[in-house]
């Protein structure tokens, strides 16, 4: 499996680490209550296709990554630094 | 001597001398093992998994299911050896494996007997009488039968190697087809790896009579290889089988590096696992020939037709005296047309089809079908049965040719399912079955060496377009263009005797029909329950011949009954290539402490605590035991200086104008309040509630500070501090850094330790100076160093960073001066033992299930302000009653020692599961109190302090009544850490 | 056709004609007291238990492909109980006191094999964690030893004690561990059910749920519609979508384990053996193949295959462990999608929707939990109640803060 780090180019997966859905960067508010954080921290969509994930280039340039990949196929549709997608989002 | 006088490509020049089951036998270089076997008339060469069968070569390639060899003796010996790609070398010695005593007469052929009774799938139906009879009895004499080869037993002391390579373009395969697409794409400008699993480029071509513009087809081959290697994109890496396809274009393949040689060079691996990432592939692997099911065709001397012809053309063996021959095709004749070329006596050619004609002078049965055969140890005679009715044959060797099926392995890696081709009757690979993979020649239905040819420069030229570049002018060479015709014909119905579909694992049409008949009926079911495809060729020559007797049986097509799917790898791979590098010390990186030469001059004792090595003590002359060393350490500590090493902690320097925001996200306790100049102990929760670690939180300026975690969170604890940078609030100002490696640090210990610092700081550090929990920028020599007033051992104490180049002088500085103080150094025991003493907590208790509360630190986590974890840890189960409490133990009674891991019981209860209220963490002897104490985890722990309550260790055999009690042993007050 | 030595013996004189299908084909009915979602290991388990311990015998198993066709055919076939949680030890004890009769009962051979396992230790504080499960195991009476080095030594030869990276210190003998059949196991399975009257549908795929005021009362399948007061889902690594098609979420990612299997060889390795230092574990099949494998590929999947890292990262641990095996040679690969939950422990209990069933999470575990767990989800789904073998096995656990986290991972389902 190779991934293409936007910083980095294509590289061995070896290099990353995965930390799970991107649903991770919504953090609840901190008075959201204990159900939203439930919620955040265990519950995922977990779909047989296109998914939006989270991996660390823990061995390149330790950026965090937002991949969106099919997890029937393996196969990467894009990655974009996790900050620019959050400073987009806002 | 089977051997032809001449012809062939093994070079008579050199004489090789091997021996198989003692014998001792000559062959040539450019021999297979298998090769050479045949040239010495040997066709007993193994016994199949179940029945002990004898059995002789069947193929001449990887997808033998017969010759495995026990190649070498002693500790060294290589099990399951494929005799026909095995290179044959000077010296080489093998033996023939699952036989007992002999080959020729092996006990357990008693199996064959019981064959009625021992159909598939018949062990689920017995051996369950009487109960204990199963791991006693019944498994251990299965477990004795079964298996091929055996290992040794010992150590592996080869030398393996891995390696990763990148390229345009991975050919795999180097038949015509592949030749020529290494050699467009290579023309073309492409980097081009071209692999291949045999020793010779060139395929089918050095087995077949075949002309290329022109020239013999090997010729043409040897050409196009001398092209390919000048020129510097290419590499070529014959002995190389690729044996699975990845994502994103990654390709695992096997060299065999020196398995060929007598006597190889001590730096040489004997395999070498390649890692290839390729932006585009092809794959032109090939076709496997298929064999055809009829009773007794599993007699040593039946043969695949192609290999017949591998024997003949390539190797000048002809396997047999009198060679007959069964197709379905015309690959049959072309067999006898070339053996009639060599000089061979064909005693007749039996083609399934009816109209066909000879195409030279040997005696055809048109219309015919081989039935039977004999010959225990060896093929004597056919049966044959046609219009004209049955009839005996004599003959040695029955070459069978039942089509061919395309390689379509590496495109099933990937869940591809190939599809059906009815006019070649087979399947070829799905398209796109692997992203960036292209399939061309024989391995996709091509069969003809001119459409693999062109088949082959096509899809490199394809693959050049996508790369961007031009496809060079190509001319193809003439090849023939003969079109296949096949008659599908899969297995003869008609006889009582059984016909054989795999031949290693001894599955029967028979088996099939018992698998149909029991309801085993999808083809993943009829495999896993007649073993059929599982053996070491993993169906290569088995799995559509099956599918074929089930299609048959359910009266639908192949297609309608199932496919065939492959996983990797395409053929075997030895783990110790697999895990090259993994044996011995190289498994895990090392990690050493700037102290560690000089600890290891100390005579120091070292355990590992994950990638590090650190010392567990410093024992001295007369200490016998690691407690009298331990204990003196502690002593030494709580007396007068003790000094460790304890670089490994996890060091972060955070700076930027929001870094004190950061700092109170991620710890529980507020951060931003710290002064400057000062330290605070600080813990991180995860955000499910649970601590992540704990660790000393320093500011050195207004917005710098440096943290330190434990060493084993150190990597996770800098990946989250990350993931909320980036992940979660990427508009703070704020950077860090790890500087673990960059800064050498040092804890000094003990109510002398300042004496011994003062002395070496060329500043003042006075307690009203450098207070307890103060911090410094100091210099050491005039060298700029950090002093941190943070202590884990309740004593007086400092930590000194030093940049690290100099720890190691430091370090030997700061020995000399605790010798001088009465003081020296200790190591991770008396570290850990100080910490229990004085109720720090150690990674016992910090294992990720516990929140703040429960380890006794839950008023850190400050009520003010929101921060990572705080609203999860607040769930009713952890807030409510009978939650866990970390608490101290004390013996009632003298206790020799506390149990890790032993449960805790109220006194009188049961002790049963369910009844167990806590269990002991860590634990030590300690000096200071001259008894036992412990760590532990207890219901409702701290309002249970004075309660008398059970520690039970059944698997130590240990039992004691404790008192429940602070964790606090040692100093209570912290007057020693202030003063 | 009550299978023995004697029936074998009998029909294979007479060309094992008579041999009857091991479970039938039927076409589904319009409807059942209770349809089991999946033909897995669990799922025909379940469905036997029902029939057998409960009575109720109007039961469908539906299943997409082939039974047995995901985790209960791609696993290492280990079975043990050597937990670190009372939660866990008391169901995967109870587990194997359920495998211990489980040929009897089933009239089938699975080939259970009380091998024993060993757990080796590399510190003194995995010692203690070992002598942790240990306790655990002798608390359950399911015995359990403590190992010295010496005794490895003694035991296991041929494990690296020379040039390691990570010593051996010790190790916990679990003795009631050990391995299965793993086809066999739904096979028996399947032939029991069916032999209750259970109806065993197999290329049935589900495809929606009619949920009517927040009530299962029936499953659309690619064969028609059958209606049914209860559903049970025991579909492990597609449990995500299969609660989508009934409206809820779940606190699982699913993630790819791999499995790895040498070529057959002569008998070398006597029992299983865990190397947690280096996640790998391995025992010989009674083939005479050597089974192994690891951590997870680490990424969410349902590719039902892996890459090479963590195939190199096993074989590596492999090699660090026992180097006799650099020349056996591996044979075959495949990954199993896992329904990892957050805290890495199973969940039985009910679902948002009434009447909805649910048997998931069991991480990379299933295989041995499918006594237990069929036996469990039966009970749950006849009655009503919690199973006491597996009453904390709830989806409630993750609001409470009761969570079963053997590992101290955390929410993070890649690293249980």
């Amino acid at each position: 499996m190779r991934i293409d780090c936007p910083n980095c180019g294509s590289r061995d997966r070896r290099e990353f680490q995965y930390l799970g859905a991107a649903v991770l960067m919504d953090r609840p508010a901190p008075d959201a209550g204990e159900q939203a954080f439930v919620e955040y921290v265990y519950f995922r969509e977990n779909p047989a296709g296109a998914h939006r994930e989270l991996w660390l280039h823990e061995m390149g340039c330790r950026s965090w990554i937002v991949a969106e990949r099919n997890m029937g196929t393996h196969e990467f549709a894009s990655t974009r630094l996790a900050a620019d997608v959050k400073r987009g989002a806002k | 001597m089977s051997r032809l006088t001449s012809g062939g490509q093994i070079d008579r020049t050199q004489p090789l001398r091997f021996s198989f089951d003692g014998k001792s036998l000559a062959g040539f270089k450019g021999d297979t093992l298998a090769s050479a076997l045949l040239a010495n008339d040997i066709r007993l060469v193994g016994r199949s998994f179940k029945y002990h069968r004898p059995r002789g070569i069947l193929s001449a390639g990887s997808e033998e299911p017969n010759a495995l060899m026990q190649l070498g003796q002693g500790d060294q010996t290589t099990p399951n050896v494929r005799a026909t790609t095995q290179e044959l070398y000077d010296g080489l010695i093998a033996a023939s494996q699952n036989r007992f005593p002999s080959l020729a007469f092996d006990l357990l052929s008693v199996n064959d007997l019981m064959a009625p009774f021992f159909g598939a799938g018949f062990y689920y139906k017995t051996f369950m009488w009487p109960k204990s009879f199963w791991e006693k009895v019944y498994e251990p004499f299965i477990r004795r039968a079964a298996g091929l080869g055996r290992l040794s037993g010992k150590a592996d002391r080869a030398l393996y190697d891995k390696a990763f390579a990148h390229c345009d373009l991975l050919v795999i395969g180097g038949g015509p087809a592949g030749l020529m697409a290494a050699l467009t794409a290579a023309r073309g400008g492409l980097d081009v790896i071209l692999a291949d699993e045999d020793f010779a480029f060139g395929g089918r071509l050095n087995s077949e009579t075949v002309e290329i513009a022109g020239q013999p087809g090997a010729g043409w081959a040897a050409q196009v290889v001398t092209e390919l290697a000048g020129m510097a994109n290419v590499r070529l890496m014959p002995r190389t089988t690729v044996t699975g396809a990845y994502d994103g274009g990654t390709y695992a393949a096997l060299q065999r590096v020196s398995h060929h040689l007598a006597d190889p060079a001590d730096h040489l691996p004997l395999e070498t696992f390649w890692r290839i990432a390729a932006r585009r592939t092809i794959l032109a692997g090939g076709a496997i020939e298929r064999p055809i099911a009829f009773a007794n065709n599993d007699r040593p001397g039946v043969m695949m037709a192609s290999a017949v012809r591998s024997y003949a053309n390539r190797f000048a063996v002809l396997p047999g005296q009198k060679i007959s021959l069964f197709t379905n095709n015309d690959d049959g004749h072309r067999t006898a047309l070339d053996l009639l070329r060599l000089g061979a006596d064909i005693a007749a050619v039996v083609d399934t089809r009816g109209d066909v004609a000879a195409m030279g002078d040997y005696p055809l049965i048109t219309g015919g079908q081989v039935t039977g055969t004999s010959g225990r140890l060896g093929l004597k005679s056919i049966t044959v049965s046609s219009a004209s009715g049955r009839l005996k044959v004599a003959t040695d060797c029955l070459a069978v040719s039942g089509g061919w099926n395309p390689s379509v392995h590496l495109t099933c890696h990937m869940n591809g399912r190939p599809v059906w081709r009815e006019d070649i009757a087979a399947f070829v690979p799905a398209d796109n079955a692997i992203p960036g993979m292209r399939v061309a020649g024989a391995a996709n239905g091509d069969f003809s060496t001119h459409a693999a040819l062109s088949a082959g420069a096509a899809a490199a030229a394809e693959a050049l377009g996508d790369l961007g570049k031009p496809a060079p002018a190509t001319v193809f060479p003439a090849a023939e263009d003969a079109p296949i015709q096949l008659e599908p014909f899969w297995h003869f119905t008609g006889s009582k005797g059984r016909a054989w579909l795999d031949l290693q694992n001894d599955v029967t049409t028979k088996d099939v029909a018992l698998a149909h008949r029991e309801n085993f009926r999808s083809v993943e079911h009829m495999k896993r329950y007649t073993t059929l495809g599982m053996a070491t060729d993993q169906g290569k020559t088995s799995n559509v011949g099956g599918l074929a007797v089930m299609a048959d049986l359910t009266q639908r097509s192949i297609p309608e009954t199932g496919t065939t799917t492959f996983r990797p790898p395409y053929s075997p791979v030895a783990l110790g290539a697999l895990g090259a590098h993994g044996a011995g010390k190289d498994f895990a990186p090392s990690r050493f402490l700037p102290s560690d030469a000089l600890a290891r001059e100390l005579g120091a004792h070292f355990i590992e605590m994950g990638v590090w090595y650190r010392p567990s003590l410093f024992p001295q002359s007369g200490e016998t035991h690691w407690r009298q060393t331990c204990d003196r350490e502690m002593r030494m500590v709580r007396s007068a200086v003790g000094i460790t090493d304890i670089t490994p902690f996890g060091k972060i320097d955070v700076q930027g104008a929001d870094a004190a925001v950061l700092l109170d996200l991620v710890y529980a306790n507020t951060m931003s309040s710290l002064k400057q100049g000062r330290v605070r102990y600080g813990v991180m929760l995860r955000e499910d509630g649970m601590a992540l670690d704990d660790g000393t939180c320093a500011r050195l300026g207004e917005d710098h500070f440096v943290l330190t975690t434990t060493a084993g969170a150190a990597s996770d604890v800098f990946a989250h501090l990350e993931f909320c940078t980036q992940v979660l609030r990427p508009e703070l100002d704020v950077q860090f850094f790890s500087v673990t490696d960059q800064w050498a640090q040092f804890s000094i210990a003990g109510p002398r330790s300042r004496e011994l610092v003062s002395g070496l700081c060329d500043e003042d550090i006075s307690n009203e100076r450098i207070p307890y929990m103060a911090c410094a920028e100091v210099t050491i020599g005039g060298i700029g160093c950090r002093l941190f007033r943070i202590s884990f051992s309740g004593e007086q104490s400092y930590e000194i960073a030093i940049p690290a180049r100099y720890g190691e002088a430091l370090a030997r500085e700061l020995g000399q001066r605790a010798a001088a103080l009465g003081g020296g150094w200790y190591g991770l025991e008396a570290l850990n033992a100080l910490r229990i003493e004085k109720g720090y907590l150690t990674h016992a208790e910090m294992t990720g299930q516990y929140t703040a509360d429960a380890l006794g630190i839950g008023g850190m986590v400050s009520a003010k302000k929101d921060c990572i974890g705080k609203v999860l840890s607040q769930r009713s189960a952890l807030v409510g009653p009978g939650k866990m409490e970390l608490i101290g133990l004390k013996p009632v009674s003298p206790l020799k020692q506390f149990s890790g891991g032993a449960f805790l019981f109220s006194q009188g209860a049961r002790q049963v599961l369910g009844n167990e209220e806590g269990h002991v963490t860590s634990h030590c002897y300690s000096p200071s109190l001259d008894h036992v104490i412990a760590m532990a985890f207890l219901r409702d722990g701290r309002s249970r302090l004075g309660e008398h309550i059970i520690m039970k260790d059944n698997a130590r055999g240990i039992e004691a009544v404790c008192e429940v009690c602070p964790m606090v042993h040692v100093d209570p007050d912290g007057e020693r850490l202030r003063g | 056709m009550r299978y023995s030595a004697w029936e074998v013996f009998r029909n294979g004189l007479t060309g094992n004609k008579a041999w009857k299908p091991v479970w039938r084909d039927p076409e589904p009915k319009q409807r059942y007291d209770v349809v089991i979602v999946g033909g897995g290991g669990h799922g025909l388990a379940t469905a036997y238990y029902l029939a057998r311990v409960h009575g109720i015998r109007n039961v469908a198993v539906l299943e997409r492909g082939y039974i047995g066709g995901g985790n209960s055919g791609r696993n290492t076939t280990i079975i043990r109980a050597n937990y670190m949680s009372t939660a866990n030890v008391k169901f995967y004890s109870h587990c194997i006191k359920l495998w211990e009769n489980l040929e009897q009962e089933l009239n089938y051979n699975v080939m259970f094999s009380q091998r024993g396992l060993v757990a080796l230790g590399h510190s003194d504080g995995q010692m203690e964690a070992m002598a942790r499960r240990a306790n655990f195991c002798q608390l359950e009476g399911d015995g359990g030893e403590v190992w010295s080095l010496e005794e490895c030594r003694r035991q296991m030869p041929y494990l690296n004690y020379d040039d390691p990276r990570f010593p051996i210190y010790g190790a916990h003998w679990h003795p009631n561990g050990g391995t299965a059949r793993h086809d066999a196991v739904v096979w028996g399975y399947a032939r029991g059910a069916d032999r209750l009257g259970v109806d065993i549908i197999q290329n049935c795929a589900v495809q929606g749920f009619r949920i009517e005021a927040g009530k299962v009362v029936g499953v659309e399948t690619s064969r028609g519609f059958i209606g049914t007061t209860k559903v049970g889902m025991a579909v492990a690594g597609r449990s995500g979508e299969v609660a989508a098609m009934a409206g809820f979420r779940l606190p699982i990612e699913s993630h790819v384990l791999q499995a790895f299997v040498t070529e057959g060889l002569k008998p070398v390795l006597p029992t299983v053996i865990g190397f947690g230092m280096g996640h790998f574990y391995i025992s010989q099949s009674d083939k005479g193949g050597l089974v192994f494998g690891g951590d997870l590929d680490g990424y969410n999947s349902y590719a039902q295959r892996g890459n090479l890292p963590m195939m190199e990262h096993v074989a590596e641990a492999g090699m660090a462990l026992m180097p006799m095996i650099g020349k056996s040679k591996l044979l075959r690969s495949w990954g199993g999608i896992n329904d990892m939950t957050m805290d890495g422990s199973p969940i039985i209990d009910r679902s948002p929707v009434e009447n909805f069933f649910i048997n998931t999470g069991w991480c990379y575990g299933g295989f041995k939990a499918i006594t237990g767990g069929g036996d469990a989800f039966a009970h749950l789904i006849a009655t009503g109640n919690y199973h006491p073998a597996a009453d904390k096995f709830t989806l409630k656990r993750f609001e409470t803060g009761e969570l079963i986290d053997e590992t101290g991972a955390g929410p993070r389902p890649g690293r249980h």
